[in-house]
């Protein structure tokens, strides 16, 4: 029994478009430890989503494939797994929590039904016993039992998002993928969802995988952080590790974009450029366009993950001169 | 002191529902000066885009007084407000879905040049056209291609070049940068600064983003159930947030650092409550930690000012 | 309004396709939607054709009872009908009427119902609620019923049938018109025109309509194919085109009584019209795939 809930190895995801091959995922490696939480960061078309979906062996296919790579959950191999354990899988050892709670529940079922659903699935009880649970799970996440013969239509955007936390968790899940969960919430609703997230999982002793964009979200959450940038793991560490030594010149430039840290009438320094065509990737290191501290052998190989220093780890080809620092975040 | 370019008296905005009389906007005033920037926040439902597409009159106010650059603009028809048109524009949301997809760039920006026959004769039409590309920072390759063949943050540059094209004094920005990825917003924010240095434009901000609000507004006015909570110069308001809704507001951000001591975090109970038939009381009771039945209770509190340039309306808090 | 600019190189500029020209590439991908258009192209050719290649009065409809009933043969390939007449000349002729009735009973029935369902659309309120009553009565009336009154009222003629079938037409296309309306009509891009200061008509014409087009092209070619067996249904009970015209429908009827003897006088015109509609359908179906964005395989 290994120390890790989940251990991804050298994943690659393709997706055959009319467009041509989508080069979604390209080469991912990470670990989450039991009882940790990971925040997997990066922006539109970095691969996130797609990295969550292949853990639980959902990617569509056609026109998606795993194309090599191999994914452990819970000392299972899920990319070996038959239809049949990979649904046991779904639910037991591993839940997933999608993005837009506005349309991740079926309208036409009550909000009981469907958690009392995920209990039914995967235990033998009866229907009666299984609405008892589901009133549990309600309570649970703090919404009132009495509501549990509700609709979705009636309930606001915030409270969708803890129905849709109620039914991942209904069969304590070892592991949770939560996939920007708070993005479409308000501000103030975000808040109480993430202490609520936090609250379940540490007393449930889960872990967690955790999809943003939003840094601020991954500094309230997260133990550990993992930048993702055109398919790959440009950088990995603790929390402490990413924030306050970044070693990677993308997290840099992340983190110079944020109008949060900046006094106002000063500019921002956004990163120049635009995140590549994942159709057709620059060669090498696949930053080296944008990037401000690039030189000609970073477009040559495609740097690997070097260790830096602790659990801190980042693919940066500059680092090959011992001498190499970040110009330093604002 | 400059100039007021807009002033806005108890404006307010009911729609009528079937379930009653919806309070979008209720009772909103506030001033901005030329080449300021008003940066108006809140969360869904709190009436900010309500108000900002009032403003410019696509929605005609129930009640209350526009002034715009002297003028009350108000009771304006259709037709008395096309020639306005060209002075106070928008710049929208989605740049998915603000850009019809059967146009190409050029046509794009060009529209509102030919709708208000500010230049005549195509080949100078098409001069401006590239000039408005450079200055958004669109490459002029890319005047022949539509819109579904270009990224968010271009799209949203057409967006600013067309409102840029007819020469307005005022832009409504509603929510310019919440569709896009972290570091193209940046972009974007850069670019809409710049042009406001250069051209002396007056913004209206609507974001329910707290952290670009505060990069980029000289005033802040925060916004809860269709009013107006607390209003005050950007940086009084992160200083000293007066207001219980702000506080919690301010505190819900989640901060980008790490082992450094954060501060307590203030959490609202409950959900946001019906902004449909509103009884005469403070309309944040039901959440607040500080309420005080008897007088919260008791009348809807107006806007006060209780330090210099810093309004609340809260019954709570004293000068 | 000119869409490609003048001032930059062609060379200079990044290509870039429109939407329209995307649709055409992703149709010509579709076996059988090019087959229906390669057909269509064919019967409209033939149905220009028929009238250089044939005298109407010596070659349509002059009878010839010594002729009577013959077998397909090299001299009539496709034999002749009770009254002599050379069927294969008869068909080639036939493809007019449909083509004319199908394309003229559509057309007019597109101008009709589009205007109406996109003030319907845009409008929505009582005028929406007026405009759709009225269609749902005129909706609810068979075809036949619609034709018979006309045709009481007005005679039997061609331009008649036409006038008759536009009605359906009509109603058809006011409805797809308006859910087409109603949905662009939510656009930031349309309310992007409206706070322009566009006046209403400009922002339906040259933003709403544009955009619905796709529904509605498709339903075009669809509502052909229904119309040409509308009016071969009615032509074949005797009130569309008057005979001696060699219409399909009428053929058919014609044929009936000879079925044992001389099959190939209903076949023939039953395969015309069988043939006509499926290249349509086929067209039809092929537009709904190349135009709908969800279908990118």
């Amino acid at each position: 029994m290994s120390d890790n809930i989940l251990e991804v190895k050298d994943l690659v995801v393709r997706y055959e478009t009319e467009d041509g091959c989508v080069n979604a995922v390209n080469g991912l490696s990470f670990t989450v430890g039991k009882q940790k939480i990971l925040g997997l960061v990066g922006e539109t078309g970095a691969g996130k989503t797609t990295t969550a979906l292949s853990i639980l062996n959902l990617i569509p296919s056609p026109p998606g494939k795993i194309v090599s790579g191999s994914i452990t959950l819970n000392d299972k191999d899920v990319l070996s797994l038959s239809q049949e354990e990979l649904q046991k899988m779904r639910g037991t050892d591993a839940a997933m929590i999608f993005q837009d709670p506005m349309t991740a529940l079926n309208p036409v079922m009550t909000v009981g039904e469907q958690i009392a659903q995920a209990f039914k699935l995967h235990q033998k009880i009866t229907q009666q016993e299984s609405i008892e649970k589901a009133k549990e799970m309600l309570k649970l996440v703090g919404i009132d039992e009495s509501r549990v013969y509700d609709y979705p239509h009636q309930f606001s955007g915030g409270m969708k998002q803890r129905v849709i936390i109620a039914i991942a968790l209904a069969c304590s899940p070892k592991l949770l993928l939560a996939d920007e969960p708070t993005t479409a919430l308000d501000v103030t609703i975000q808040a109480q969802v993430l202490e609520l997230i936090k609250e379940l999982i540490r007393d449930r002793g889960m872990s967690m995988v955790l999809i943003t964009h939003d840094l601020g979200v991954v500094a309230e959450v997260c133990d550990e952080v993992a930048v993702m940038y055109a398919g790959r793991i440009v950088e990995i560490g603790s929390a402490w590790e990413i924030f306050n030594e970044t070693k990677h010149p993308y997290t840099e430039g992340l983190f110079n974009s944020l109008p949060n840290l900046k006094k106002r009438g000063e500019e921002l320094k956004p990163i120049q450029g635009l995140t590549p065509d994942p159709t057709n990737l620059p060669a090498g290191c696949a930053f080296s366009p944008r990037c401000p501290y690039a030189t000609e052998a970073c477009s040559k190989t495609v740097p690997e993950l070097r260790h830096m220093d602790g659990t801190h780890y980042t693919a940066c080809t500059a680092y090959d001169s011992p001498d190499f620092k970040l110009g330093g975040k604002d | 002191m400059a100039k007021v370019l807009l002033e806005v008296q108890n404006l307010t905005k009911y729609f009528n529902t079937p379930g009653g009389l919806l309070h979008a906007v209720d009772g909103v005033s506030f001033q901005v000066e030329e080449g300021k920037t008003l940066g108006i926040v809140g969360e869904s439902g709190c009436g900010k885009s309500t108000t900002g597409r009032t403003i410019l009159k696509l929605i005609e106010p129930t009640s209350g007084k526009i002034i715009f650059d002297g003028k009350d603009i108000t009771g304006y028809s259709r037709g008395q407000m096309r020639p306005l048109r060209t002075e106070m524009q928008m710049i929208f949301q989605d740049p998915f879905s603000s850009l019809d997809p059967r146009m190409t760039v050029m046509q794009l920006i060009a529209e509102p040049i030919i709708e208000h026959k500010l230049i005549h004769g195509r080949e100078a039409i098409e001069k401006r056209t590239l000039e408005l590309m450079e200055t958004v920072g669109l490459a002029q390759r890319l005047v022949n291609s539509y819109p579904h063949e270009l990224d968010g943050g271009r799209r949203q540059r057409i967006g600013i070049a067309r409102a840029l094209a007819v020469n307005p004094k005022l832009i409504v920005c509603d929510e310019p940068v919440s569709a896009l990825d972290v570091s193209i917003q940046a972009q974007i924010l850069n670019l809409l600064k710049k042009l406001q240095k250069d051209l002396g434009l007056t913004y209206i901000f609507i974001t329910h983003n707290l952290a670009v609000v505060k990069y980029f507004s000289d005033d802040i006015a925060v916004m809860y159930l269709g009013q107006m909570v607390e209003k005050a110069p950007s940086d009084d308001i992160f200083a000293e947030p007066l207001h219980p809704y702000t506080r919690a507001l301010l505190s819900a951000i989640p901060i980008p650092t790490v082992g450094k001591e954060k501060k307590q975090r203030v959490l609202i109970r409950g959900e946001i409550t019906s902004p449909v038939n509103l009884p005469d009381e403070c309309r944040f009771m039901k959440r607040c930690d500080e309420c005080d039945e008897k007088i919260c209770g008791s009348c809807d509190p107006s806007l006060v000012e209780v330090k210099p340039q810093h309004f609340v309306a809260c019954h709570r808090v004293k000068k | 309004m000119f869409s490609k600019s003048k001032l930059i190189n062609k060379a200079d500029a990044v290509k870039s396709r429109s939407l329209a020209q995307e649709t055409w590439h992703r149709l010509l991908k579709n076996k059988g939607a090019v087959a229906g258009m390669v057909f269509l192209m064919v019967l409209l050719t033939i149905s220009i054709l028929a009238g250089h290649l044939y005298n109407y009065d010596r070659d349509i409809i002059s009878i010839n009872m010594d002729n009577m009933l013959q077998k397909p043969s090299l001299q009539h390939w496709f034999g002749t009908d009770n009254l002599g007449r050379d069927i294969f000349a008869r068909i080639l002729y036939g493809a007019r009427y449909s083509l004319v009735i199908g394309v003229g009973a559509v057309t007019i029935g597109l101008i009709i119902g589009v205007t109406l369902g996109a003030i319907a659309g845009f409008y929505g309120g009582m005028v929406d609620q007026i405009i759709m009553r009225i269609v749902d009565v005129f909706y609810s009336i068979p075809n036949i019923m619609i034709a018979v009154v006309i045709v009481s009222l007005l005679g039997t003629s061609t331009v008649n049938l036409l006038i008759a079938l536009c009605f359906t037409c009509a109603t058809s296309f006011t409805r797809i018109a308006r859910a087409a309306v109603m949905t662009i009509r939510d656009q930031q891009y349309i309310e992007a025109a409206y706070e322009l200061g566009l006046p209403v008509w400009k922002i339906i014409l040259k933003h709403i309509l544009p955009n619905c087009l796709s529904p509605i092209i498709v339903q075009v070619t669809l509502l052909i194919g229904t119309t040409i067996i509308a009016a071969s249904s009615l032509s074949f009970l005797g009130i569309g085109v008057p005979s001696p015209a060699p219409e399909w429908g009428a053929m058919l009827s014609e044929g009936r009584q000879y079925v044992r003897e001389a099959g190939y006088m209903c076949v023939t015109p039953g395969i015309a019209i069988m043939i006509t509609v499926l290249a349509l359908n086929l067209l039809g179906d092929g537009l709904r795939d190349a135009l709908d964005p969800k279908m990118k395989r």
